[in-house]
């Protein structure tokens, strides 16, 4: 039997999908695949376009695997337009002259930019947004240009707006309508994601309507509004809405919306049977879908009819869930509010520039729709409340308002969502479809990922794929494996206590007594640390040196290209001028790129890791010693300059700052430490946002305990009040010594505390009531620690054979060829991917 | 330039240069190798030293140690995990850095490189 002819116009997103979703079917074999591509590559991500400007390449973002047309005996037309359809004889022409019969057609040909005709608009340096090589023209372009203008204001004029501001250009967003992203957002939520976006320098411009485009006098373009102003731009980006590619089924006679787009039916045919249409290209229902997830389910609703099966597309869900310019923004279902006697709850908080509303049914029962700007956590939520229909709390709006008592959030377990609860949107997932990977054996999130493909698109269900899988494996109730790794069948803490009792001193002895196997990435630093919080020995030690982590090994934080950077330690952040003179030398004879830390203290960065015992003998020789910027252990004290200047401070804030530094500096511990000293209560050095605040009063310290700043803030808590320097000093040794005992490997003080029976309070009897009668031998481990502190940059510099094991390599003089930099700002950064490239060749 | 197949033992150091349960870097011709010392069963073990994932040149900096049956490194920027013996990624089966065969001969740490050489 001869096989049908089934062709395929674009080789998109969606297109491929398609070609996806046939192959895997076993009526595959009934076809003769070919397709036209208009493109000069492959299907690629047009998504994560924008990556393609922080150094991603056409090979980074393109969606095919090599080899798959050709495994699977498509005939690809590369760089050939599909120009004609004659439905009567079944033949597409293209634009190269290929004539190919077809028995089923496939139009999946996407959309295109729309550009205004504004008078003007053809000017050379005007772009539209849309393709790799539109990229690559606009990154030529850019690179000669001051400043940039994007022609509108919604979700990829604003990304477009970032690429141009990260390229360096003086960035404008000129928008028709009165406010940004006007399709998916309100004026009250516009009005917070403008002054966010101006915050970061993009100069926003609302009910601008754009007459003409002239040659401008410091630019290169001069554009005129009708309002009488005027922008001078070097570049413009068109980027005012898509317009569906359907031309050629236009001008076949295939039916076409009003404002465009190809008509199709619930089977993605359109009005001729043999046609199907898909992506951005369908009309469904008079709407155009302008994200790629409908499309998908278009192109397996397409792909499973033409092998015969059932499968329908019966609409889409439109929500989104972005960061825009580092702003999260999120929109569901009916953000407008259109829904007749529909009722709205909205929560606006100036301080921190967040806005959230939402929509709710009349009767108060269901949630219609919803827009979050500035914190976008209760999404996953609500999206959920709104996709399965849930009925609402009975006072909707703590949906949306904070939890500031501390009672825990109001979000709904993942427990009560329904079976067909859609998770993750980009694969259409559901809860259901997890469930049973989890019953199936896939217990990881890494296994669930494989088989289900859930969190491999914008990662945006992540947690909440995580979330039903934990549920699940409770349920069938598997422990959660609170074992360190597969090594160690015990906790950090355990172990700690194994290596005390046992006076254990090298790996090799733990594992043995008490391990199997050959240790990994996970035990072995974690050794490492409770080892140096006991005995506190050089820790490049022969036996030692093999289990830290590549940043404690080479005592300096690995960068991305390998290269390390250099913190020396600045305690209380004060600095002679001398010093300073003297970081500024060394950074200027190694050409270091040089930054002010968010820790009070000097960053140098791009040393090779044989240059850094060189570096290191200069610093120490200028009175310098390691900050343990690599360390699990005290990072900074943080101070304000206090009494001794400050016309408000009531105690000397440095002082305390530098002896606290001093005395602590060194301590390795499951996490790092961060403090601070105030001089008084306008705690001008943030001390309630460190592990150990401290801030001086009338009556003396007020100590602050279990503050985080980082990915999930936290306040510390007030601990006790009006301390003189020695009980300060006691309590801070107690407090330190239980926290390196009993932690969880990785587990900053705040969470830590907050996972102890009793919390803060239960602290405050061991360390101020010695309810544990363990305060002495606390406060003796911690002198321990103290009196056999050394610093490990000294005893590594002033040992040649130490010095020795920093050499790039084993049999040669030479440094690694392939750390590149290049100059920026008058100082060097490490080459990106095609910097790289130019310079090294391919 | 000119390229030749070398297919023979290259001579790179001795075992006592290698760090006991860690890497150690050699440089031959071009190539970047990185060797791993597993001192309680004696191997060594050469992998290209480019991480694939960070695109540095940083593998023979990863710790060692084991995963099931397998020995293995991970890498110290994104912690992937190599295995010393194929180069074969545990995270993404689809990605490997070369392995070479080591010889270990009185004492001296020799490699069979079959590569190009300039
Ligand atoms: C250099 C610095 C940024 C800067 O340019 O200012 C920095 C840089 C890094 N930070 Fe930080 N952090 C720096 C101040 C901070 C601060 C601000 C502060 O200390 O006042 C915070 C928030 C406060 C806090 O920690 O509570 C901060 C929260 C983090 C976190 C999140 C910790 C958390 O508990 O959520 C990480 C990730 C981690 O540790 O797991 C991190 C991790 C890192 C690492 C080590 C990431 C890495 O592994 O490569 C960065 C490498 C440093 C390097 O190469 O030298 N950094 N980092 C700052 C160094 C301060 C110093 O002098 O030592
Ligand atoms: C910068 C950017 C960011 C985006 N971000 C997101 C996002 O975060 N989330 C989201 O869901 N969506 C996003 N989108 C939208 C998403 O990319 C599209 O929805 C998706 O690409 C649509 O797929 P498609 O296959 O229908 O169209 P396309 O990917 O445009 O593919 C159509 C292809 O067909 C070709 N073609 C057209 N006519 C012919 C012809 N006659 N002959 C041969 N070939 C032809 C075109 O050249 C094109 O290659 C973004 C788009 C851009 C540009
Ligand atoms: S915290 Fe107090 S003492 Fe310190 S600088 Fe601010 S006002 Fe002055
Ligand atoms: S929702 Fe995007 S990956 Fe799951």
């Amino acid at each position: 039997m001869s096989k049908k002819k089934l062709v395929v116009i674009g080789n998109g997103m969606v297109g491929h999908k398609f070609m996806q979703a046939i192959v895997k079917d076993q009526a595959r074999d009934e076809f003769e695949i070919i397709i036209f591509c208009e493109e000069s590559r492959l299907a690629y991500d047009r998504v994560q376009l924008s990556a393609f400007f922080s150094g991603k390449t056409a090979d980074d973002l393109s969606m095919v695997s090599a080899g798959f047309y050709e495994d699977n005996n498509i005939t690809v037309h590369m760089a050939d337009r599909a120009s004609l359809i004659d439905r009567e004889k079944q033949l597409v022409t293209s634009e190269k002259g290929v004539e190919i019969q077809y028995d089923k057609l496939v139009l999946a040909t996407g959309s295109f930019p729309f550009v205004p005709p504004i008078p003007g608009h053809e000017r050379d340096n005007c772009f539209v947004y849309r393709t790799i090589d539109d990229l690559n023209a606009i990154a030529e372009a850019g690179a000669k240009s001051k400043v940039g203008v994007v022609i509108g204001g919604g979700l990829l004029g604003l990304e477009a707006a970032k690429a141009l501001k990260d390229m360096g250009l003086k960035t404008h967003v000129v928008e028709f309508a009165p406010r940004l992203m006007a399709v998916q957002i309100d004026d009250g939520a516009g009005a917070v994601l403008r002054k966010k976006i101006e915050q970061l320098g993009v100069s926003v411009h609302t009910q601008k309507n754009t007459q003409n485009i002239l040659p401008g006098e410091q630019c290169v373009h001069r554009m005129n509004f009708a309002d009488g102003t005027h922008i001078e731009t070097d570049l413009i980006l068109f980027s005012a809405g898509i317009r569906p590619r359907d031309d050629i089924a236009r001008e076949s006679g295939l039916e076409v919306g009003e404002r465009g787009g190809i008509i199709i039916n619930n089977h993605c045919q359109t009005s001729d049977d043999n046609i199907y249409a898909i992506g951005e290209c369908a009309l469904w229902e008079g709407k155009i879908y302008g994200l790629v997830a409908p499309g998908y389910q278009m192109a397996q609703v397409a792909a499973d009819q033409l092998a015969g099966k059932q499968n329908s597309f019966t609409g889409a869900d439109m929500s989104t869930k972005l960061k825009l310019m580092g702003v999260d923004v999120a929109s569901i279902g009916d953000a407008h509010a259109t829904t007749e006697n529909a009722k709205v709850y909205s929560y606006v908080n100036g301080a921190d520039e967040v806005y959230k509303k939402i929509v709710v049914s009349e009767d108060n029962k269901r949630l219609l729709g919803a827009v979050l700007i500035g914190d976008t956590a209760d999404y996953g939520n609500l999206l959920q409340l709104k996709l399965n229909d849930m009925a609402l709390p009975e006072y909707p709006d703590t949906l949306i308002l904070p939890q500031r008592d501390g009672s825990g959030v109001t979000g709904l377990g993942v427990e009560a969502l329904p079976d067909n609860a859609q998770i993750c949107s980009c694969f259409d997932v559901s809860k259901g479809a997890i469930c049973q990977a989890v019953s199936d054996g896939h217990t990881t999130m890494g296994a669930i990922k494989e088989c289900t493909s859930a969190t491999t698109g914008c990662g945006g269900c992540t947690a909440l794929v995580g979330q039903v899988l934990n549920k699940e494996l409770e349920k069938m109730g598997m422990e959660v494996n609170t074992d360190l790794c597969e090594h160690f069948a015990y906790t950090r803490q355990e172990m700690y206590h194994l290596v005390r009792v046992g006076n254990i001193k090298t790996f090799d002895a733990l594992i043995e007594q008490h391990g199997k196997g050959y240790g990994c990435d996970i035990c072995k630093p974690t050794a490492a640390s409770i080892f140096a919080s006991c005995w506190n020995d050089y820790i490049l030690e022969k036996p030692l040196a093999g289990l830290q982590d590549t940043n404690d090994r080479f005592l300096a934080n690995i960068q991305k290209n390998g290269t390390y950077s250099i913190v020396p330690r600045i305690a209380g952040g004060e600095i002679t001028p001398d010093k300073l003179i003297a970081l500024g030398e060394v950074g200027k004879k190694y050409n270091l790129y040089t930054k002010i830390t968010g820790g009070q203290r000097v960053d140098l960065f791009g040393a090779r890791q044989e240059q850094l015992p060189l570096i290191w003998k200069e610093l120490i020789d200028a009175g310098f010693e390691t900050g343990h910027a690599y360390g699990k252990s005290l990072r900074t004290v943080k101070s304000c300059v206090g009494s001794t200047w400050c016309r408000y401070g009531v105690a000397d804030s440095v002082t305390t700052a530098i002896n606290l530094e001093n005395r602590y500096k060194g301590l390795r511990s499951p996490h790092k430490l961060k403090f601070a000293v105030s001089g008084c209560t306008r705690e001008c050095a943030e001390a309630q946002s460190k592990d150990v605040g401290v801030i001086a009063t009338e009556n003396g310290w007020n100590l602050y305990l279990c503050g985080n700043g980082g990915m999930k803030p936290r306040h510390a808590d007030l601990f006790a009040t009006g301390l003189d320097d020695e009980t300060l000093i006691k309590y801070i040794d107690r407090f330190l010594m239980f926290y390196v005992k009993t932690a969880d490997r990785l587990q900053r003080t705040s969470t830590w505390m907050m996972n102890l029976d009793g919390g803060i309070d239960y602290l405050r009897e061991v360390v101020i009531e010695d309810s544990l009668g363990l305060a002495e031998t606390f406060e003796q481990e911690m002198l321990t620690v103290i009196d056999s502190y050394q610093c490990e940059w000294k005893t590594t510099v002033n040992d040649p054979a130490k010095a020795q094991t920093f050499n790039a390599f084993v049999n040669s003089d030479k440094g690694d060829s392939q750390i590149v930099f290049v100059p920026e700002r008058d100082q060097v950064r490490p080459a990106n991917k095609n910097e790289l490239k130019a310079t090294l060749g391919a | 330039m000119q390229t030749a197949v070398i297919d023979k033992e290259i001579d790179i150091c001795a075992l006592t240069d290698l760090i006991e349960d860690a890497g150690t870097t050699a440089l031959i011709n071009d190539t970047q190798i990185a060797l791993f010392y597993v001192k309680k069963t004696g191997q060594v073990f050469a992998l290209e030293n480019y991480d694939p994932f960070s695109e540095a040149n940083v593998l023979s900096r990863g710790i060692i140690g084991s995963i099931g049956a397998d020995l293995v490194v991970a890498s110290p920027i994104y912690k992937q995990h190599f295995k010393l013996q194929t180069g074969e990624c545990v995270e993404d089966t689809s990605i490997a850095v070369k392995a070479y065969p080591v010889n270990i001969q009185d004492g001296r740490i020799r490699l069979t490189f079959l590569g190009k050489g300039s």
